[in-house]
């Protein structure tokens, strides 16, 4: 894959020839039938072979949640920690012992209402691991009470009258937290998934990946506006790196740039074509288009899938080691005995 | 030939005697700790016994002059065994009228007070609160005051430096601790090895400013003869030994990072700034050379979270705060009972409820330490009692953690986070041995499958082939760690976590009695109260009182000795700073009925004060 520029954390140089049924523990999937937690399930499954890690040096972190599950279903090393406090633990595994590929699973509210604080933190510190955020936009293991990203207005088992509060945006949040890979993909959108979800792995950096994920049970239809297979494509903007901003069943519509304002345009329609389009660009340095991307309003404009922003900045764990590094080099590997007998000392004889 | 011998020979009136106590005390931009610091340090390299007793507000720059921005510096140093700041201050440095205020109650009776008049104005009277000049009403005519005008001699002995008189002005401390030098007849090159270290390359006119006043504070006290009577402290007879001066912090950074290199892994301090616990932070960071990996955190969850985390990856996880703090993290405290990953709290107490007394000690924690979490979430407890035993229980605390696999609180205070004494540098092979192997062998693993003897499970790190396993904050079966919620597995398992932590009372010291071993009363202690309540036993046990005490280093579990160590007195007390904590469970353990001695001043105990309790109760 021509993305792959980096050595993925812990992957070894020889292929393994691990398969998905590597990754398969033996604990039994209690998610409810029909949830979108098992396609993702499948999907990292399926990825995880082609990184070529050994499952040792694979850890899951998680908080509560029903997505928080998703450790005891990964053959790997795995820890259900606690509520919204995954960021948190996961951060230490990686300052620990960078060589391990660490990945963060996190639902809407585990991860940006109780844990909000820590993923901000976790994002800024661009260490190198994998969130991947489910976002139904309810809580379903609690049964039902609005989310975090639950619309304004919307009727739940705690918002009767509907909600009153405004929803966060999780890809305008990474971006301003500045985490280096942004990306978004869809719970059915098995293909588009699988491939998010490698690019994430690859990443040399933060990764961010929020997946519109169905809870059939308390949300259903939550993206069906957008995700169905009949308006999927006139619906959805499938963001792609160096190519201009096309979407539509004809593949005719576009998003140009009017002055500082994003519009569709029918390509075709008055003169209009591809070179007025503006070009997706993941690499730019300058945040300011990935997040006008984030923050298009739907339905007047599709939803865009796929990598919003992929930049490099140094990772928290490895300037941490040049530190020490950096810090033996210059003094020698740490003496106790010296540190110990450090400062003003003095000697008392036998008397 | 050393300084004290030639005072003797210069001046006429030299009075020797065993022990001074000390109180600087000034704005709290004045830099009263530096000054204190910067005498006790030099008292600790010609060899007295030291303890000191750093007192500060938790502004950090009160209105100037008022009585909220004081801040103190007590010190007590001794030509003979010493385990407390002192009582009441000999000799009160007042740099403003606030600090007169604040400070001259606890002043010995005709005690020697040095003021700086240059402060003593209309002005900062009202700010103390004084309606009159208490230099001139008489009001302290039952001490000896030596009156000085500090800032105008700072002023003069810089004139020919060119520097802004503010900046001459921030000198005055040094004034004055050169005045108090020549009344201790203490030698000045400690000091100046410390300017030059900290001033010379940056800032050489600085050096050069500190040099001079605190030179000109000497020469001024010397010539000018304003003390009648100079004071000779001999050095004190501490058991042979290479010594350095510690504070508690110091000591506790110190003792982690030794522990961690006798544990042959890296140091992980997870940690969120709060006071007085942040020291240990600036300590640690500096040792990148040790392969410490600090971690200043978002908060404190996140600090324990990833304290955890790091655990869980084979480094030795810590995580250091204050009483708030601890509240923060009680739950991440349950996943690390739950999970049964090693990871040490370090609780630095102060003055409480909610944010209370930021600067000031308290021994209120003991019950959140114990009890402080959701459900039957047993940890084990100690509690350093001394600035330089910070550093063995520090050791202590870790290998408990790795040995049992467990949470364990280190219960430090302010008092002796702060405080500093001198501290005898063990020699290496005195240390103990705290090396162990993570599992590797697949043959048999199960992730909670216990040693018999320690009833700790494996630990198992991330990167062993063959290890692969899942854990988290529910419910584990036991042996195979699989989520259960069995009603009869779920009692067996917290029967099992609480067995793990009880039976910590046969790897830990029994508990030992200072004095005799039966009398007509035990005192019993914890933490930072050692000084105080040993001194004051010790003053009863002089007068032949039959008391002795009992200081408690393991909180949870409790030494295996110590209901046999009450049995054998007719009354037993317990004396800390709280409402009694430690003594409610002393008597819902051992059904004794428990005498509580308890004070929330914020403050230590002073030994005068337990004598008067303890013989209350002779």
């Amino acid at each position: 894959m021509s993305t792959n520029p980096t050595k993925i954390s812990g992957a070894a140089d020889m292929p393994l020839g691990l398969t998905r049924m590597n990754f398969i523990s033996d604990q039994e999937v209690r998610w409810c039938p029909g949830c979108g937690d098992y396609s993702i399930l499948f999907q990292v499954q399926t990825v995880m072979p082609k990184l070529n890690i050994p499952r040792e040096k694979i850890v899951f972190v998680s908080g509560i949640g029903c997505s928080s599950r998703f450790p005891y279903y990964m053959n790997t090393y795995g820890f259900h920690g606690i509520h919204g406090r995954a960021p948190t633990i996961a951060s230490g595994i990686k300052i620990a012992n960078p060589e391990l590929s660490v990945w963060l699973v996190t639902g809407d509210g585990d991860g940006l209402s109780i844990g909000g604080n820590h993923i901000v933190h976790a994002m800024r510190r661009n260490l190198d691991m994998n969130i991947l955020l489910f976002n139904n936009r309810i809580y379903g293991l609690t049964k039902g009470q609005y989310s975090p990203t639950s619309e304004y207005g919307k009727k739940t088992k705690s918002s009767p009258y509907g909600t009153v509060e405004h929803p966060i945006n999780p890809i305008s949040l990474a971006i301003a937290s500045e985490a280096t890979f942004i990306a978004r993909s869809v719970d059915i959108d098995t293909k588009h998934l699988s491939a998010t979800i490698e690019r994430a792995a690859y990443h040399k950096g933060m990764s961010f990946v929020e997946i519109f994920q169905n809870c059939n049970i308390f949300n259903d239809g939550a993206f069906k506006e957008f995700t169905e297979k009949e308006v999927r494509s006139d619906r959805i903007l499938p963001l792609e790196h160096g190519k201009p901003m096309i979407f539509g069943k004809e593949k005719n519509k576009g998003i140009r740039l009017n002055g500082l304002k994003p519009e569709v345009v029918t390509l075709g329609e008055n003169g209009i074509s591809t070179s007025d389009l503006l070009v997706h660009n993941e690499e730019d340095l300058d945040p300011t288009l990935a997040y006008m991307l984030s923050q298009l309003p739907f339905p007047e404009f599709p939803v865009p899938i796929g990598v919003f922003r992929r930049v490099t900045k140094p990772c928290y764990e490895d300037s941490v080691l040049e530190q020490i590094d950096g810090a033996v080099a210059k003094k020698g590997r740490g003496d106790l005995e010296k540190l110990m007998n450090s400062g003003d000392t003095w000697v008392v004889e036998e008397f | 030939m050393s300084a004290t011998d030639t005072l003797e020979n210069t001046k006429t009136n030299v009075q020797e005697v065993e022990s001074v106590t000390i109180r600087f005390a000034g704005d709290s931009g004045d830099g009263m700790q530096l000054t204190g610091t910067q005498f006790t340090n030099t008292a600790a390299v010609i060899g007295n016994d030291i303890s000191t007793f750093p007192d500060y507000p938790a502004e950090i720059r009160a209105p100037a002059g008022s009585l909220p921005g004081v801040s103190g510096f007590q010190l007590n140093f001794s030509s003979v065994d010493i385990r407390t700041p002192g009582d009441a201050p000999n000799v009160l440095i007042a740099m403003n009228p606030a600090a007169l205020k604040v400070n001259l109650p606890d002043l010995e009776e005709g005690g020697l007070l040095i003021v700086n008049t240059n402060e003593f104005i209309k002005a900062n009277f009202d700010k103390a609160g004084y309606t009159s000049n208490p230099l001139e009403d008489g009001s302290l005519a039952g001490y000896r005051v030596v009156a000085i005008p500090i800032t105008d001699m700072t002023m003069n002995a810089l004139a020919q430096v060119p520097m802004t008189k503010r900046n001459k002005e921030r000198c005055k401390n040094f004034f004055a601790l050169g005045v108090v030098f020549c009344l201790y007849d203490r030698p000045l090159e400690p000091t100046i090895e410390w300017i030059n270290d900290k001033f010379e390359k940056k800032h050489p006119e600085v050096a050069e400013a500190n040099r001079l006043v605190l030179k000109a504070g000497f020469d001024y006290a010397d010539t000018a003869e304003i003390f009648s009577t100079h004071y000779k402290v001999r050095k004190a007879h501490l058991p042979p030994g290479k010594y350095r001066k510690i504070t508690g912090n110091e000591a506790t950074a110190l003792g982690f990072v030794t522990a961690a290199q006798l544990a042959g892994r890296p140091l992980f301090y997870g940690t969120y700034p709060i006071t007085p616990a942040s020291d240990i932070l600036h300590e640690l960071s500096l040792l990148k050379s040790f392969g410490v990996k600090t971690f200043q955190a978002e908060d404190e969850i996140a600090a324990i979270g990833a304290a955890i985390g790091a655990s869980f990856a084979g480094h030795i996880g810590l995580t250091g705060t204050s009483g708030p703090g601890v509240a923060l993290k009680s739950e991440a405290i349950g996943l690390a009972v739950m999970t049964e990953l090693p990871v040490v709290i370090v609780d630095v107490q102060r003055g409480g409820p909610s944010t209370g007394l930021p600067t000031k000690t308290e021994q209120a924690d003991l019950l959140q330490a114990m009890y402080g979490r959701n459900s039957e979430c047993p940890v084990a407890v100690l509690a350093p009692s001394t600035p330089g035993d910070c550093f063995h229980m520090a050791i202590e605390a870790v290998r408990l953690a790795i040995k049992f696999m467990t949470p364990v609180f280190f219960l430090s205070d302010g008092y002796i986070a702060n405080g500093a004494e001198p501290w005898k540098v063990p020699p290496m092979n005195e240390l103990p041995d705290l090396s162990f192997q993570f599992v590797t062998d697949p043959e048999g693993f199960f992730p909670y499958k216990r040693d018999p003897e320690t009833l700790s499970r494996p630990w198992a790190i991330p990167g062993t082939p063959g290890l692969t396993h899942r854990i988290g904050g529910l419910e584990k079966q036991h042996i195979t760690g699989n989520v259960n919620y069995d009603p009869a597995n779920h009692d067996f398992m917290v029967r099992l976590r609480a067995e793990k932590i009880a039976n910590i009372a046969n790897f830990i010291p029994e508990a030992e009695v200072f004095g005799a071993p039966e009398g007509d009363l035990l005192v019993i202690g914890w933490g930072g109260t050692y000084g105080a309540i040993t001194t004051a036993v010790e003053t009863l046990q002089h007068q032949g009182q039959r008391i002795s005490s009992c200081h408690l280093q393991y909180l949870n579990p409790l030494p295996r000795n110590l209901g046999d160590i009450m049995a054998n007195f007719k009354r037993v007390a317990v004396a800390e700073l709280n409402l009694g904590q430690l003594c409610m469970v002393l008597r819902a353990k051992y059904l004794v009925d428990v005498i509580s001695i308890n004070k929330v001043a914020g403050q230590p105990f002073k030994v005068k004060e337990l004598v008067n309790r303890f013989q209350g109760l002779l």
